[in-house]
């Protein structure tokens, strides 16, 4: 078989001693799509950055058509004709789009810059690959499946030939990745190589030619796609069988968890995110709120949980009224949060496992027996919950800004289902999680649920709100636009319709979702 | 100890040895007598018990500082202010030491006390402001040096100036509050016992209690601790009165232990010199003495070279800014720790 790329032995030792890629081989064909999978922090974003130029390996060697390459900097791989996607998008907000894609290479005319010619060469390259964008629109105003657009067109622009995509559909709707797909086989056609990294290996199924399998800084295998089940690469993944559908147990709700009554939040902007929102959380059940990111969810949550004051509106957590409470009260009513952003929110990521895992209760009757806290009792729980969560590290003294992302989330998960909340929030409890940690945060999940708490799951993954949630609501331009009693009655098409704004459900409103 | 931690041993080392040698080559410039200088700057410390003693007493307000430093760091704030705690802490117990008749054993403690109440009012002022509106302390506590420093003179000379002396100097403490000098000829005093408290109770606070919890999980991420419900406000707020008591009560120890009158005519600098103790010792209550004795042998050093030959003690400000730069940079020794890493790691693979 003819080989574009080949890399041999490729070894990378981050400064902190982790040893992300040893004797890597990895090689792709010239024009076909081919799948970089394997679980969280198996070294899949560290190959690819040493291929980009982004990192220097401690060894190993790279062949690009036929010769070997030295790639010091993104300047020799973008003029080798490698262009990169990063996993998170790298564009200038405040610029056209036109104006990113040909951003450092700017046509002139004389010496300033040469708009018309932009756009034009921004549309005849969109037009060419089926990238269809308006050239005219500043990034900050277009969805994330546009940017992702704006990302690919920026890439061929610079002549890339190779193309990496690192977890490309991470934060895209189904029809925006349905999309994405047809431009990429586009891309294939005519002539170009994919590299695809994602976590969904239904999309890898869907669109590669051939998968290369990762795990733990080592190769473990190649295969061509079409031999290779869902269930075949998850365990070269893993090591084990995964469980990629969990089955959610029927539920007989109790008593409202959580009640939303009209909540508004109008940002500094002026412009308002979150316009009258209601609906009820009842215990032992899931409420899942699916949407495109950036409409009101995050704000949405950021109020029911302490982060952020309504405008207007009640909230009322496990029978208390938390409006406009700080995080502190809103957790004493019993209430647990998954945040959305781990590094943010989630954990102080030079802080230990174990004292990112008793922030919630570091000043409790357990921990603190006499004037001190006992150190004795934080190791313990440290170590049980360790343990029981699945966290793979050496000790749970580690910092956790040395775990991988899975492993990371395993923290956060653990020290919020451990508190026995009343009510979780969890917004994008999985994100940018494997295989392997998804089925155990989703399993959790649902015994916390089972044994009577009230969960309110927010998530871009359709797949995922659709098989956890028992009832569902679309959240669009800060509304309730659509609300099914019975998740499992619900297409994913469908969904994706209400999503996007194209359909919406007439609420009685002040019912909405209850 | 953990890898991590011998490379930042090592790399300490490194900075003071090539910080050293800069001097030297400064000292050999400037100098007609370098190799003379250079050895009593390096030897004179341990010549005699009471140059031995100088570097002692040193280092005693050295460590109230740099305690009172490193906590406000931990907490991701800034204390430029610890000079003008510490000085006013030394204020309000020169007044409690002229004024208050108490027994023997009293007298110093209740001095020492309102020394630290003195550093904590100094230190709230900018905690209350940063955690109500946002102002930087960073700002604020450096004006109020100047505030306190002006309001600390007002009250010794205009209130318990002593008239009889011939220089601008308070009226004699008390002898009942003295901090007894207990190893003659040196004027080592019963401060030293207060300063290994102050360390104790430092390292204690941070990492053994819920407050310092608190404050360390505030200062390593700000949100993150916002939203496990800690209460960064007010972590802020006690993070800076704490680090307001612990200066105060250094500069209560200083002028009971050394002065027994307060003749400061400017801010005497120990809290700006505890910047540099807290930033030697990484913020580690237990590391602060040792970086403090250290500063503390390169000042009198310094002293003793000024005194005995022609270079004068401000080579060591050169010392001491090259050993602070390469302390702090990141990137220094960062190649060849990188490499130690890699190597280890394909022997443990
Ligand atoms: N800059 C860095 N410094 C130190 N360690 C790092 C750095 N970047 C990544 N690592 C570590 O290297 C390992 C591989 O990380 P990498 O990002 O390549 O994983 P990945 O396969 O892309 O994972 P994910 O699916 O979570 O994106 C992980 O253990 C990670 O913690
Ligand atoms: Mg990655």
């Amino acid at each position: 078989m003819d080989v574009l790329l080949e890399m041999k032995g490729i070894e990378k030792i981050y400064p902190n001693g982790v040893v992300a890629n040893q004797g890597v081989d990895f090689s792709v064909a010239p024009g076909e799509i081919h799948a970089l999978v394997g679980e969280n922090g198996a070294g899949k974003t560290t190959l690819m950055k040493i291929l980009f130029g982004l990192e220097q390996p401690e060894g190993g060697t790279i062949t690009y058509k036929g010769k070997p390459l030295h790639i010091a900097s993104p300047h020799v791989a973008i003029a080798n004709g490698i262009g990169m996607v990063h996993q998170h998008f790298m564009l200038v907000p405040s610029l056209s789009i036109a104006e990113n894609v040909v951003l450092g290479l700017e046509p002139k005319r004389g010496l300033s810059f040469d708009w018309k010619t932009a756009v034009s060469q921004t549309e005849e390259l969109a037009a060419r690959y089926n990238l269809p964008v308006n050239p005219t629109a500043r990034v900050q105003d277009i969805p994330v499946g546009m940017r992702q657009k704006v990302e690919i067109l920026k890439a061929l622009m610079r002549g890339a030939e190779l193309l990496v995509l690192d977890e490309p559909t991470a934060v895209l709707t189904p029809q925006e990745t349905t999309e994405l797909f047809a431009a990429l086989k586009k891309l294939k056609s005519q002539g170009h190589t994919i590299i695809f990294i994602s976590h969904k290996l239904r999309e890898v199924k869907e669109i590669s030619d051939r998968v290369t399998v990762m795990r733990a800084g080592r190769l473990i295998g190649v295969t061509d796609t079409a031999t290779a089940t869902e269930r075949d690469i998850s365990r070269m993944m893993v090591g084990r069988d995964v469980v990629l559908h969990v089955d959610k147990p029927p539920t007989t709700p109790g008593d409202a968890v959580l009640r939303v009554e009209g909540v508004r939040y109008v940002a500094d902007t002026g412009k308002e995110v979150v316009k009258g929102v209601s609906f009820e959380v009842r215990a032992g059940e899931v409420l899942g709120i699916a949407g495109v990111e950036g409409n009101g969810q995050r704000e949405l949550v950021e109020i029911l949980t302490g982060l952020r004051k309504p405008s207007a509106g009640r909230v009322i957590a496990a029978g208390k009224n938390v409006t406009g409470k700080d995080c502190r009260a809103v957790r004493q009513a019993g209430v647990g949060h998954i945040p959305e952003d781990r590094m943010t929110h989630g954990v102080a990521g030079l802080g230990t496992i174990e004292e990112n895992l008793i922030a919630d209760r570091y000043d409790s009757k357990a921990l603190n027996p006499r004037f001190l806290l006992s150190l004795k009792s934080v190791s313990e729980l440290g170590k049980k919950l360790v343990k029981e969560f699945d966290i793979r590290t050496q000790s749970p003294k580690t910092p956790v800004k040395m775990l991988s992302g899975g492993n990371i989330q395993k923290v956060v998960v653990a020290r919020e289902f451990s508190a026995n909340p009343k009510l979780i929030v969890a917004n994008q409890p999985t994100r940018g999680v494997d295989v392997g940690a998804t089925e155990f945060i989703h399993k959790k999940l649902l015994e916390n649920c089972a044994e009577g708490a009230g969960v309110l799951l927010i998530s871009a993954d359709l797949n995922e709100v659709m098989s956890l949630s028992h009832r569902l609501a679309v959240m669009y331009g800060g509304e309730i636009v659509a609300v099914f009693p019975n998740a499992d009655e619900v297409t994913e098409e469908e969904l994706g319709l209400y999503m996007l704004g194209v359909k919406r459900m007439k609420l009685a409103a002040g019912s909405e979702a209850s | 100890m953990k890898k991590e931690h011998v490379f930042e041993v090592v790399r300490s080392l490194v900075a003071i040895l090539l910080a050293m040698l800069l001097g030297f080559i400064v000292t050999y410039l400037v100098s007609k007598q370098p190799g003379e200088a250079f050895q009593s700057f390096l030897t004179g410390p341990f010549t005699s018990p009471r140059r031995f003693g100088n570097l002692i007493e040193a280092a005693i307000p050295l460590t109230f500082t740099g305690l009172a430093v490193s906590m406000a760091f931990q907490a991701a704030q800034f204390n430029i202010g610890a000079e003008g705690q510490f000085f006013f802490g030394a204020t309000a117990a020169t007044i409690v030491g002229i004024t208050v008749p108490a027994p023997g054993w009293l007298h110093p403690i209740l001095a020492l006390a309102v020394g630290g109440v003195a550093g904590a009012f100094v230190g709230w002022i900018p905690g209350v402001l940063k955690a109500r509106w946002g102002a930087s302390e960073l700002v604020s506590s450096l004006m109020l040096n100047y505030v306190f420093f002006r309001v600390g003179m007002y009250l010794i000379n205009y209130h318990y100036r002593d008239t009889t002396a011939g220089a601008m100097v308070s009226l004699p403490l008390k002898e009942t509050s003295w901090l007894t000098q207990f190893l003659p000829p040196t004027r080592i005093h019963y401060g030293i016992f207060v300063a290994i408290l102050a360390v104790i109770f430092t390292y204690l606070f941070l990492y053994r209690s819920r407050w310092g919890y608190a404050l360390r999980m505030t200062g390593l991420n700000l949100p993150f601790a916002n939203y496990s419900g800690i209460n960064t406000t007010s972590v802020i707020t006690y993070s800076q009165v704490i680090s307001g008591v612990v200066a105060g009560i250094g500069g209560a120890v200083e002028m009971l232990g050394i002065y027994h009158r307060f003749q400061w005519l400017a801010l005497p600098g120990y809290g700006f010199d505890g910047i540099i103790v807290a930033i030697l010792a990484r913020n580690n209550p237990l590391g602060i003495p040792l970086a403090a004795l250290f500063l503390a042998y390169l000042r009198t050093g310094a002293d003793i070279m000024a005194r005995t030959t022609d270079v004068s003690a401000e080579m060591i400000t050169v010392i001491q800014a090259v050993m602070i730069l390469l302390v702090t940079a990141q990137a220094f020794l960062a190649g060849w720790k990188h490499r130690i890493v890699v190597k280890e790691a394909k022997q443990s693979v």
